[in-house]
């Protein structure tokens, strides 16, 4: 990393630039020219648009300031920058504070720095910068907020650098930098002399560091931004060179993994036979922590069996003896009554409740990470959506200061909002302390599936009020199991709250992520939608899409049985009764596309949805077959069930960087969204959490997913980016719960649907924790 | 301890291992060939996919011991080198179909395509779509779409 040592005297600030003689102004930014050897070009990564601009009036707070709001003004007081750097081979470098779990914010990170510094998108290298605790809330990676907080001041960085490189060319090439152009990271002149970037890069450096004005590049002159990339990454991965934490080779870092408590949360009181254990083969050491009892051995293979061999005696975890229906009735007591209008004798009221069961949003990289911890100092490498909040956590628990820690960031297998947390880092310091010898700690997959975070179970019932054909009252009141923020998200709910609008600093901070992420896009009068939360025993997280899913699957089927009570078609009544343009034409699309209202044999049926978040709009049609021979399809070791045999879904992101990307993370998204209606959850029993494989938890897999499936994004004259990483869930599911509804006539009461049907596969043992590995593989080979 | 021989991505290797260690733990723990994931140590998610004798296996699920001298063991590390090529036709199709996400589950994919290609050319036939349903190789990104596109590809320049 470069180190930025600057004395400033003031802020940079955006101003808007009254001399542009352009019909559309353009604003100019600050930055630096940072001093040093070769070419370091530097934005505070608090540049961004100001979405401050009014305090919100309409019922709906998220419409006017949203989460994204909040997240990208909790980056705006923090004084710190972002460096581009250009080398002497002509690449450029830049080290992204988020973290790349497949979003592809990598890609879509190297794509806006080739843009404004003109620049092939192979030559930027983007890596993950490790733990920095000067930019305070500025590396959380949440919200589908990458793009939006970082998009002006990555583009400043890489035009500042431009600009130094054009300097450095006019000098060389004895003309004036107006004459210049730069492309592809080739400096010419108009009498065709040239020079690169690899020639100007030394020459560009600056020895004291500079502040500098500059111009982005107005979006009609996008070149690289909008065109769909391919995955930088992508050519590693198929090669199987992308290094996960696990395939990283750290001295004396040795295969690790832990015995977990046979109830959720259990503890250990003591291993009985620990010199049995050190005699087995290959294992190193053993140590008790908090939460298990930890082996090191020379395989994973050795520290499975060792596990297994372990005879420990645990104290119950809090929800010992407890089963889905104990949560439930906890749940249901919870409920807050919903308010009562005022009487009217004409209108019509229609009351829904519906259960979500608990899901997990378990990797395929289970949790893991390297920790090396000495008697002053631990460096720790692993998958971090919160590195800063990691390195503070870790170090209270070594007992150091968080500059004794080094945390450095890895790329992920998925993180679904898990990696928010770093339960893996702080278990493997412990460990690693206790063991005195570095450890390369990995989760089984049945821990990483039991014990690892989720989405907390929740009710969510709406009341509306109808009479004439419009509607009075929405009221939606949703229960949860406690969402655990406290990742920093938290600390930014706390820190900002102060000076949200509207008043949130007297709500928690679930109910303030609740009220920035929620909201009707419908014209449905008086809307209410509140939050309740309640016991905090289970291990959560925001799971991608946090509330929205939920929420919106419950609101959407509503909206279809208002229609039915309208005796109206439910894409009518969408429109009717929309009052968002944007949503409107993605649902607009979706149903010309998607063909709705085409005639569907009996047990088959469409069904269309649309969410608004992450500064988007999206909208879903879906078609489902319920027939009997396509739900008791004979699946080997999974659920078929109904089918969605074809989805059209159209999004509007705002301005799209990465169309490739954005397509796939919808495809994603989709798959996820059909998982949720449909097949995965976790059932609760005597204590602990069932499923422990991909065989007990039942993920889309390719018999479930759609043989059909097409995205439209949507074109947008927004000069700002949306979220990406989680819009394409919250429709999808409320699309599929809608067509299953009108498939089978029955509007299911709880999600997934299959929850209650007896289970599909036989529980594995919680003793001990983890099941063995096969030796029948090679008479399954094909 | 017992010494252990195999052909591994066309080289005879020799490791000293306990011979009831899963073939996964001696390539990634003890040879550092990490192209094949762990994904559950149980065939289940399939994300270890590799080959043997060039037919898909899961060394989550077979014991070093049980390898013969002269077993053949691919993984996706080696699966360029089967064609003489920089890539193999399917990696190209993935690269061209921009299919991965996070990438972790992709090797094994992969490898799982190849061998679906081949057998379904042994019985004389093309991929079909319930092939394709019946691939049980788990992708939590859900990048399914673009696996089904490509393995089309893939089989087409195979
Ligand atoms: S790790 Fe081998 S099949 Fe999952
Ligand atoms: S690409 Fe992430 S699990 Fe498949």
């Amino acid at each position: 990393m470069t180190a930025h040592a600057h004395d400033r005297t003031h802020r940079p600030t955006r101003e808007e630039d009254d001399a542009a003689p352009l019909s559309v102004r353009r604003r100019s930014f600050l930055g630096y020219v940072v001093g040093g050897a070769t070419l370091v070009a530097a934005a505070d990564l608090g540049l961004g648009d100001s979405a401050l601009a009014a305090v919100p009036t309409a019922p709906q707070p998220a419409e006017a300031y949203d989460l994204n709001d909040m997240l990208t003004d909790s980056c705006r007081p923090t004084a710190n920058l972002i460096t581009v750097t250009v080398h002497d081979d002509g690449t450029a470098s830049f080290a992204l504070p988020r973290m790349e779990v497949g979003q592809g914010i990598t890609t879509s990170t190297a794509m806006l720095i080739a843009e404004e510094l003109e620049l092939p998108v192979s030559k930027v290298h983007v890596t993950l910068a490790p733990a920095r605790p000067e930019l305070e809330f500025n590396q959380l990676t949440g919200g589908s907020n990458t793009t939006i907080s970082t998009y002006t001041p990555v583009r400043v960085a890489a035009a500042i650098a431009k600009g130094a490189l054009l300097d450095a060319a006019a000098i060389q090439l004895g003309d004036s930098v107006e004459n210049l152009r730069a492309r592809n990271g080739v400096v010419q002149a108009p009498d065709g002399s040239s020079v690169t970037y690899a020639g100007l890069a030394t020459k560009a450096a600056s020895p004291v560091t500079r502040t500098v004005n500059v111009q982005l590049k107005d979006t009609s002159e996008f070149r690289v931004i909008g065109v769909g990339q391919n995955r930088v990454d992508a050519r590693d991965a198929v090669m199987g060179r992308k290094e996960y934490t696990t395939d990283l080779q750290v001295k004396g870092a040795l295969p690790t993994m832990v015995c977990r408590a046979p109830t959720l949360n259990g503890t250990p009181k003591r291993l009985r036979n620990r010199a049995e254990i050190l005699k087995m083969p290959g294992v190193r050491d053993v140590a008790r922590i908090d939460t298990g009892v930890a082996v090191r051995a020379d395989t994973f293979g050795q520290c499975i069996d060792a596990i297994r061999a372990m005879k420990v005696d645990w104290d119950d975890g809090p929800v010992a003896g407890l089963g889905d229906a104990d949560i439930v009735a906890d749940l249901r007591a919870a409920e807050v009554a919903l308010p009562t209008l005022p009487d009217n004798p004409l209108a019509k009221t229609i009351d829904t409740e519906v259960l979500f069961y608990f899901r997990s949003n378990s990797a395929m990289d289970t949790n893991s990470a390297i920790a090396d911890v000495r008697k002053d100092h631990a460096t720790i490498w692993s998958g971090l959506k919160s590195p800063i909040t990691a390195q503070q956590r870790i170090a209270e628990a070594l007992g150091m200061t968080p500059d004794q820690v080094t945390v450095n960031v890895v790329t992920a297998g998925g993180s679904f909002g898990r990696r928010l947390f770093f339960d893996g880092a702080l278990e493997a310091a412990k460990i690693s302390q206790a063991m005195g010898k570095p450890v390369k700690l990995m989760w089984h997959r049945a821990d990483d599936a039991r014990v690892g975070r989720g989405h907390p179970m929740s009710t969510s019932r709406i009341r509306v009020t109808h009479a004439n054909g419009e509607v009075l009252a929405f009221q939606q009141s949703h229960t949860s199991v406690e969402t655990d923020f406290r990742h920093g998200l938290g600390e930014i709910i706390s820190a900002m709250a102060a000076d949200l609008p509207g008043g949130y600093g007297n709500l928690g901070y679930a109910e303030t992520i609740f009220s920035l992420t929620q909201e009707v896009p419908y014209d449905f009068g008086v809307v209410a939608q509140t939050l309740t939360e309640t016991d905090d025993r289970f291990n959560t997280g925001s799971m991608r899409n946090i509330y929205s899913p939920d929420v919106r699957c419950a609101g959407e089927l509503v909206v279809d049985q208002l229609a039915a009570a309208m005796g109206q078609d439910p894409y009518e009544f969408r429109k009717r009764f929309l009052r968002n343009d944007r949503v409107l034409a993605v649902l607009d699309k979706v149903a010309q596309v998607g063909g709705w209202g085409r005639t569907m044999p009996k047990g088959t049926a469409q069904g269309i949805a649309i969410h608004k978040e992450y500064k988007g709009a999206s909208a879903c049609l879906v078609e489902i077959d319920c027939r009997p021979r396509t739900v008791d399809r004979d699946i080997p070791d999974g659920v078929g069930g109904p089918r969605v045999t074809r989805v059209t879904y159209a999004i509007d992101a705002g301005l799209v960087v990465n169309p490739r990307g954005l397509e796939a993370q919808m495809q994603g998204g989709i798959n996820d969204g059909i998982a949720l209606a449909l097949t995965s959850s976790l059932h609760l029993r005597d204590g602990h959490f069932l499923e422990a494989s991909w065989d007990n938890y039942f993920y889309t897999r390719q018999w479930n997913t759609p043989p059909e499936v097409q995205v439209i994004l949507m074109p947008s004259d927004s000069g700002q980016p949306g979220g990406a990483g989680e819009a394409g869930v919250a429709a999808t599911f409320s699309a599929v719960a809608c067509a299953y509804a009108r498939a089978t006539g029955t509007v299911p009461t709880y999600f997934p649907i299959n929850h209650r049907d007896p289970l599909q596969f036989k529980p594995k043992p919680v003793v001990p924790p983890i099941p063995q590995s096969p030796v029948n593989g090679l008479k399954l080979t094909y | 301890m017992p010494r252990q021989t195999f052909i591994l991505n066309g080289k005879n290797i020799t490791v000293d291992v306990h011979d009831d260690v899963r073939v996964l733990w001696v390539l990634r723990d003890l040879l550092g060939v990490t192209g094949p994931k762990y994904g559950c140590g149980i065939n289940v998610c399939k994300a270890c996919t590799s080959h043997i004798n060039g037919k898909a296996f899961n060394p989550c699920s077979v014991r070093v011991g049980d390898l013969a001298r002269d077993d053949e063991v691919t993984t996706i590390e080696g699966l360029p080198d089967t064609v003489g090529k920089e890539l193999h036709p399917m990696q190209q199709a993935w690269l061209d179909r921009d299919v991965p996400q996070c990438g972790y589950c992709q090797p094994g994919q992969i490898m799982a395509a190849v061998a679906l290609v081949r057998k379904v050319r042994r019985e004389g036939r093309s991929v079909t779509e319930g092939d394709l349903d019946g691939i049980r190789n788990i992708c939590r990104c859900g990048t399914y779409t673009r696996i089904r596109e490509a393995i089309k590809q893939g089989e087409r320049n195979m």
